[in-house]
């Protein structure tokens, strides 16, 4: 750890360096996906926690195992269906907007577990 | 380069070509080509699942990303079956005013999810995985959204995408952990090389979130029920059974070859989950009045003893895994053909709407009571034989205690299945549902699946041609 930053104002980033940003992002990411209440928001943290897995990926490559493109290949992947991902979930969002005229996942509350008895009697 | 080992992957082009077929047939036919839609669907897709039901010689492709086990053969095979009844049961829902117009997609979209889960189960690669899972996940949760204008169907939709995306992002960064500690992603490399590290372990943990979630066990169950209730019943049907069953026995194979150094450490893991997963599963179960929502609980809990053949982790586990997914999809797909045919003609869902149904439709009533009572297990049933099957097969390394506690949790389960079945049988009411009239395909599939749920399970030939191959997992 001393030789973080030193490592860091010479010019060369440590492999560690990458790996805090990584995982700084993935914990974001879930963070975001627990608290935040627009659909958006959350989909915008998923993405945050899918670059990070890319970053990982990315570095180990680069730095532990140069002579493979394993780990490159594997990002670019990543990227693609993660794009698709996107792509279904705006449109599954878009169609969340147009019932609802929001899109706050506090208003989705249709389908859950009822909580009292009388309420599943009913 | 040389392209030919490619003609090795028969079930894949076949497939492959049926669903460009689909396609073009959907966007050229006219108006009235179209209605022999089904039809040409179910019919293509069972020509593929005859001329590929043989099993072939192991073989790879792509340098080890794609590995053929003979063993697989039968596990698509199970997934094609399933998948000819969900097109049969989906008759009537596809020719309602609201879905008619895309009807094409349905047949489209799902054959991409089967395809997808092909190239997860042929696996020999974390990418090869990772993408099969992907393109098996995505196009499902367009189907579960696929009723455009029911608010209930966006909402599922919405729900499963988000969180099975969330899941496979976490399983992504557990394969990043995997490829930082070992270097290779290729499983017949990691075989050797993840030995149970600190790191690797957590990546273990990491990844296997991904599969639980697919699976649905219980930590990562919540949006089971949710998408089960919202999602369009054929739909769902899909879901519990064929979803779940590439992914169990993509499970077993990743967990025995690649983690196969760390057995210790993921018995203990999945120790715990079966537990809580049948148990709690069962307890929620008997307090639903929504049947789809029941179901959900149903299938978390038969999930969990699905794992029972993945702890024990030897040929015998394998074996009595995919005969259990066999029993489970036809049990499981009666059920929900029972439930949809009312859904559709009634819009009833309720365990009280059941009461008096065997008054009214004395025909559906039977069904559904022989597929409740092989997913309780009920002895002449085919769904006796198969939990006995994945007990002994977790007994015989030792695990008693996980199978007494699945054992009572089987006469736990037999009292909420037996609700309904009262309910259908021995409830008065004053307003039963009226005499329902199945179409012919939906009685087609409900018949298949009865004769299953009766034969499969006497018909002993079928679970030693299934044992034969369990060796070679």
């Amino acid at each position: 750890m001393t030789g973080l930053f030193d490592n860091f104002f010479s010019g060369s980033v440590p492999l560690e360096g990458y790996i805090i940003v990584s995982l700084i992002m993935f914990f974001a990411g879930v963070y975001g996906f627990l608290s935040r209440r627009s659909l958006l928001m959350i989909l915008i943290s998923i993405e945050l926690i899918l670059n990070a897995a890319d970053i990982n990926f990315a570095a180990f490559n680069r730095y532990l195992y140069p002579g493979h493109m394993e780990g490159f290949f594997f990002t670019i992947f990543t990227i693609a269906i993660s794009a698709c991902e996107t792509a279904v979930a705006i449109a599954i969002v878009i169609n969340i907007y147009r019932n609802l005229n929001n899109v706050d996942v506090d208003n989705l509350q249709e389908l859950k577990e009822p909580d009292s008895p009388e309420e599943i009697k009913k | 380069m040389n392209y030919s080992a490619f003609l090795q992957l028969n079930e894949e082009l076949s497939l492959l070509t049926i669903m460009v077929i689909l396609l073009i047939y959907d966007v050229f036919a006219g108006e009235k080509a179209l209605r022999f839609f089904q039809p040409v669907a179910i019919g293509l897709l069972v020509i593929h699942t005859i001329i590929n039901c043989v099993p072939k010689e192991a073989f790879e492709v792509a340098g080890g990303m794609f590995k053929y086990t003979p063993m697989q053969t039968y596990v698509k095979t199970i997934l094609n079956v399933g998948t000819i009844i969900v097109f049969l049961q989906a008759h009537n829902w596809l020719n309602e005013k609201d879905s008619i117009i895309r009807r094409g997609e349905f047949y489209f979209l799902t054959l991409s999810t089967l395809l997808g889960m092909y190239f997860m189960i042929s696996a020999g690669h974390f990418l090869m995985f990772f993408i099969g899972i992907e393109t098996a996940s995505i196009p499902m949760s367009t189907l579960v959204a696929f009723n455009k204008y029911h608010h209930n169907s966006a909402e599922a939709g919405a729900k499963y995408l988000l969180t099975a995306v969330f899941a496979s992002g976490i399983s992504l960064f557990g394969i990043s952990m995997i490829y930082g500690a070992t270097g290779t992603l290729y499983f017949d490399d990691l075989e050797t090389m993840l030995t149970g590290t600190p790191l690797q372990l957590m990546a273990f943990v990491f990844f296997a979130v991904g599969l639980f979630f697919k699976i649905s066990l219980v930590p990562f169950h919540l949006w089971t029920p949710d998408v089960y209730e919202g999602a369009p019943t054929n739909v769902t049907a899909y879901l519990s059974v064929i979803s779940k069953g590439s992914a169990v026995f993509v499970l077993f194979t990743i967990f025995t070859k690649v983690f196969g150094n760390m057995v210790e450490q993921w018995q203990a893991i999945l120790y715990g989950i079966i537990v809580i997963s049948i148990t709690l599963a069962n307890l929620f179960a008997i307090r639903q009045q929504n049947l789809k929502r029941f179901l959900a609980f149903s299938s978390i809990s038969q999930a969990g003893y699905i794992m029972l053949g993945v702890i024990s982790g030897t040929a015998i586990g394998m074996s009595s895994l995919v005969y259990y997914i066999l029993v489970y999809m036809f049990s499981n797909l009666a059920a929900f053909g029972v439930i949809s045919v009312i859904e559709n003609r009634t819009g009833k869902l309720t365990m009280r709407d059941y009461d008096g149904l065997y008054q009214t439709n004395p025909k559906l009533s039977v069904v559904m009571m022989l597929a409740l009572f092989s997913l309780a297990g009920i002895p002449p049933f085919a769904g006796f034989f198969s939990k006995f099957f994945i007990f002994s097969a977790a007994a015989d390394k030792g695990f008693y205690v996980l199978v007494f506690i699945a054992l009572v949790n089987t006469i736990i389960s037999l009292y909420y299945y037996l609700l309904v079945v009262k309910s259908m049988f021995l409830n008065k009411s004053e307003h039963p549902i009226e005499r329902v009239e199945s179409d012919v395909p939906a009685k087609i599939s409900l018949v298949i699946c009865t004769v299953a749920i009766v034969f499969v399970g006497l018909i002993s030939e079928i679970y030693n041609q299934i044992s034969l191959l369990g060796f070679g997992i």
